[in-house]
C-alpha cells in the first residue's frame, strides 16, 4: 500500500483560511488566560489578586462584546472555519453567551475574599507542610498562615484565575468542535485544568486533594474510552469529521460494529463529563471535596459544555442513525434520572445532594438531547442556561452558611435557618423551588421546553418516568425549605457570613435570572431556536 | 501480515489496561494502566491509518502523544500532592468521601 506523497511541501501544506471574527470570543478567552499565566510569573505576590480580577472581568467583557458584535451581523445559517474544524452557528453562539454569563459568575465566586477570610484557595502542599501542618491532620490553623508575614493578612493564590480560564476557553472549543480530534483536544483542555482546581482547597485539604485524584484518575479513564471510540469510528468512516461520518453511516462497506462499538465508547466518555446516569459516580465525591466556587463553576459551565458536545454528536453526526442508538440511551437516561432522584433522597450533606440533583438534571437534559428535532435542540440550550444560573446561585448560598470550621454543609446545620439570617433562607428556598420547577421559576420552563420537545419526538414513555422522578426530586428539595423555616435552630448552629460585592453579585445574577427566564422565558427561547447545527 | 492483526492486539492492550484501572490499588500504576489504553488507541489510530490509506490517522495519533504527555504533568503533580499530605499513594486509602 502506498500514500500519495505531495512533491513539494507548499502542495502538502496548505494553510486554511481562518474567520477570525467568528473564533474572536474563543481566541480573546483563551489570550486572556495566557495574559494570566505571565502576570502569574512576573508581578509580586501582593498585586496579583487586584490584577487577575480586573483581567478576568475584562477578559469575560471583551469575549462578550466581541460575541454579542458578531451574533447581531451573522446570518442564522452559521459558518465552518479552520478548515471545517469549528463550527460557529446558532447553537454555538448560544453556547458560548451561555457560557461567558455563567464563566463571569463563577469568577465573581472565586475571586471573593470576604466570605473565606483570604479566599477559598491555596496552591501549595509545601506552604502547608512549612506552617506545620503534618500528615494526618486536617489543619484548621496551620492552613489559615500563607505565605509572607503572619501579621498580614492570608494572601490568596490566584492561579486559580487562569486555570478558570483555560477551563472556559476549553469548553467553549468543545461545544464548537465539528471533528472529533479538536472535541477530544477541547475536552482534555477543559479537563486539565478543572482536576487541578479541584485540588486547590484552604481548608479540608484532605477532603479536597482526594476529590482532585478521584476526579483525575476518572476523568483520563473516561478520555480513554473517548479516544478509544473516536479511533473505532476513524477506522469505520475514514474520517473524524462530523458530517463525513454521517455520510459514511449510510452507506459504508465496512462492519457496523465498528460504528456503533465507537459511539457507544464515545458515548461513555461524553456522559462521563455530563455526570449521567450509571457514569456519575464521581460527581458527589468532586462536587462535596472541591472548593466551593470551584463546584459551582463545574456544575454549571461543564454541564454547559458537555451537553453542547453531546447535541452536536447526536445531531450531527449519528441523527441519520438514532433508531439503532436511541434505545440504549434511553436506558442510560432512566437510569440517570432514577438514581439522582432516589439515592439524592438519601443525602445528608447539602453538597452532595446538589450533586445527585445534578445527575437527575442530567437525565431531563438527556431527553432533550435524544430528539432530533430543532425544538430539542432549543429546549436544551434553554434548559443548560436555565439549570446554570440556578446552580451557580445554590452554591454561592452554600459557601455562605459557615461555623468555626469553615462550611456548614450538613443538612442538620441548615434546620432554623430562616430564623437566624431570613434573606439566605429565602433565597436558598427560591433556588430550591427553581431546581425542582415550580412555575415562575425557570426551572419549570425548561422543564416544560424540554419535555414537549420529546413528547413531540415520540418519547412518552420516557416523558412520564422523567415527570415521576421530578416529583422524587422536588421532594428532596422541599425537605430542605422544611428544615430551613419550620425547624428550631441548634443553639451552636452556623453563622451566615455577609458575603462581600462579588459573591452578593453573583447570587443577585443567579437568581435575577431564574426568576426572569421563568416569567418572562420568550426572549431567551427566541434565541435558542434562531437555527440549526451547521455540518 | 493482514493490519487486523494489530487491531487485535490492541483491543487486547486497551483491556489489559481497563482492568488494570479497576483492580490495581497503587494511584501510580492506574495511571500507568490508562496511559497504557492511550497508546493501545495510537495503535488502533495507525492501523486504520494504513488500511484506509491517509494520513489523518498517524496525526491523530500525535496529538493524543502531546496530550498524554499533558496529563502525565497534570496527574503526577495530583498524586505528589496527595501522597505529600498522605505518605500513601494507595487510591483505597483516599475514602473520605463517601455517602
Amino acid at each position: 500500500m502506498t500514500y500519495e506523497v505531495p512533491t513539494t511541501l507548499a502542495q502538502a501544506i496548505e494553510p486554511p483560511a481562518i474567520d477570525y471574527a467568528a473564533i474572536m470570543p474563543l481566541l480573546v478567552v483563551l489570550g486572556t488566560a495566557c495574559v494570566g499565566v505571565l502576570i502569574e510569573a512576573f508581578l509580586p505576590r501582593h498585586q496579583r489578586w487586584p490584577a487577575q480580577v480586573a483581567l478576568s472581568v475584562a477578559g469575560i467583557a471583551v469575549a462578550g462584546l466581541t460575541l454579542g458584535l458578531y451574533a447581531g451581523g451573522a446570518g442564522a445559517e452559521g459558518v465552518l472555519t479552520l478548515a471545517g474544524a469549528v463550527a460557529v452557528d446558532r447553537p454555538t453562539l448560544f453556547m458560548w453567551g451561555a457560557l461567558l454569563a455563567l464563566g463571569l459568575a463563577s469568577v465573581l465566586l472565586i475571586a471573593d475574599r470576604s466570605v473565606e477570610p483570604g479566599g477559598a484557595f491555596i496552591s501549595s502542599a509545601v506552604a502547608r507542610a512549612a506552617a506545620g501542618g503534618g500528615p494526618g491532620t486536617s489543619g484548621t490553623a496551620a492552613d489559615d498562615r500563607d505565605y509572607g508575614s503572619p501579621d498580614q493578612a492570608p494572601t490568596m493564590q490566584t492561579e486559580v484565575f487562569p486555570f478558570a480560564f483555560f477551563a472556559l476557553g476549553g469548553m467553549m472549543a468543545f461545544v464548537s468542535a465539528n471533528d472529533l480530534l479538536t472535541m477530544f483536544i477541547a475536552l482534555e483542555v477543559l479537563s486539565l485544568p478543572l482536576y487541578l482546581m479541584c485540588g486547590l482547597a484552604r481548608r479540608r485539604r484532605l477532603l479536597s486533594q482526594e476529590a482532585a485524584v478521584k476526579y483525575f484518575l476518572l476523568g483520563a479513564f473516561a478520555s480513554a474510552f473517548f479516544l478509544y471510540g473516536l479511533a473505532l469510528i476513524y477506522g469505520y468512516a475514514g474520517s473524524v469529521r462530523f458530517s463525513d461520518i454521517a455520510e459514511a453511516s449510510v452507506g459504508s462497506a465496512r462492519s457496523d460494529a465498528l460504528l456503533f462499538a465507537g459511539l457507544a465508547l464515545l458515548v461513555v466518555g461524553l456522559m462521563f463529563k455530563a455526570s449521567v446516569g450509571p457514569f456519575h459516580t464521581w460527581t458527589p465525591d468532586v462536587y462535596q471535596g472541591a472548593p466551593t466556587p470551584v463546584t459551582a463553576f463545574m456544575a454549571a459551565c461543564t454541564k454547559v459544555a458537555a451537553f453542547g458536545g453531546i447535541l452536536r454528536v447526536l445531531h450531527e453526526a449519528f441523527g441519520d442513525t438514532r433508531w439503532e442508538w436511541r434505545g440504549v440511551l434511553w436506558a442510560v437516561a432512566i437510569a440517570s434520572m432514577v438514581i439522582g432522584a432516589v439515592i439524592g433522597l438519601t443525602q445528608t450533606d447539602i453538597k452532595r445532594m446538589v450533586a445527585y440533583s445534578s445527575v437527575a438534571h442530567a437525565g431531563f437534559l438527556l431527553l432533550g438531547a435524544m430528539a432530533i428535532t430543532p425544538e430539542g435542540i432549543s429546549g436544551t440550550l434553554f434548559y443548560l442556561l436555565a439549570y446554570g444560573f440556578n446552580t451557580i446561585a445554590i452554591f454561592a448560598v452554600i459557601s455562605l452558611v459557615r461555623d468555626a470550621d469553615g462550611e456548614a454543609s450538613h443538612l442538620s446545620q441548615w434546620a432554623g435557618l430562616a430564623k437566624r439570617s431570613p434573606v439566605a433562607a429565602y433565597t436558598m428556598a427560591f433556588l430550591l423551588l427553581g431546581l425542582a420547577g415550580i412555575p415562575l421559576t425557570s426551572g419549570f420552563t425548561a422543564k416544560f421546553a424540554v419535555f414537549s420537545a420529546a413528547l413531540a419526538d415520540g418519547m412518552a414513555p420516557l416523558v412520564v418516568i422523567a415527570l415521576i422522578a421530578s416529583a422524587i426530586a422536588a421532594f428532596f428539595y422541599l425537605r430542605v425549605i422544611v428544615l430551613m423555616f419550620f425547624n428550631e435552630p441548634a443553639p451552636d448552629g452556623p453563622a451566615v457570613t455577609i458575603p462581600g460585592a462579588f459573591t452578593t453579585a453573583a447570587i443577585t445574577l443567579g437568581v435575577l435570572f431564574t426568576l426572569l427566564l421563568g416569567i418572562l422565558p420568550t426572549p431567551a427561547l427566541e434565541w435558542a431556536a434562531g437555527g440549526v447545527f451547521v455540518s | 501480515m493482514t493490519p487486523t492483526y494489530y487491531l487485535l492486539l490492541s483491543a487486547l492492550l486497551f483491556s489489559v489496561g481497563a482492568v488494570g484501572v479497576l483492580v490495581r490499588r497503587n494511584a501510580i500504576v492506574v495511571f500507568m494502566c490508562i496511559e497504557l489504553m492511550l497508546n493501545a488507541v495510537n495503535l488502533t489510530l495507525v492501523t486504520f491509518s494504513r488500511i484506509n490509506g491517509d494520513l489523518d490517522g498517524q496525526v491523530i495519533a500525535l496529538f493524543v502523544m502531546v496530550v498524554a504527555a499533558c496529563e502525565v504533568v497534570v496527574g503526577l503533580a495530583i498524586i505528589m500532592s496527595i501522597f505529600r499530605s498522605r505518605r500513601s499513594a494507595s487510591i483505597d486509602d483516599a475514602n473520605l468521601l463517601k455517602y
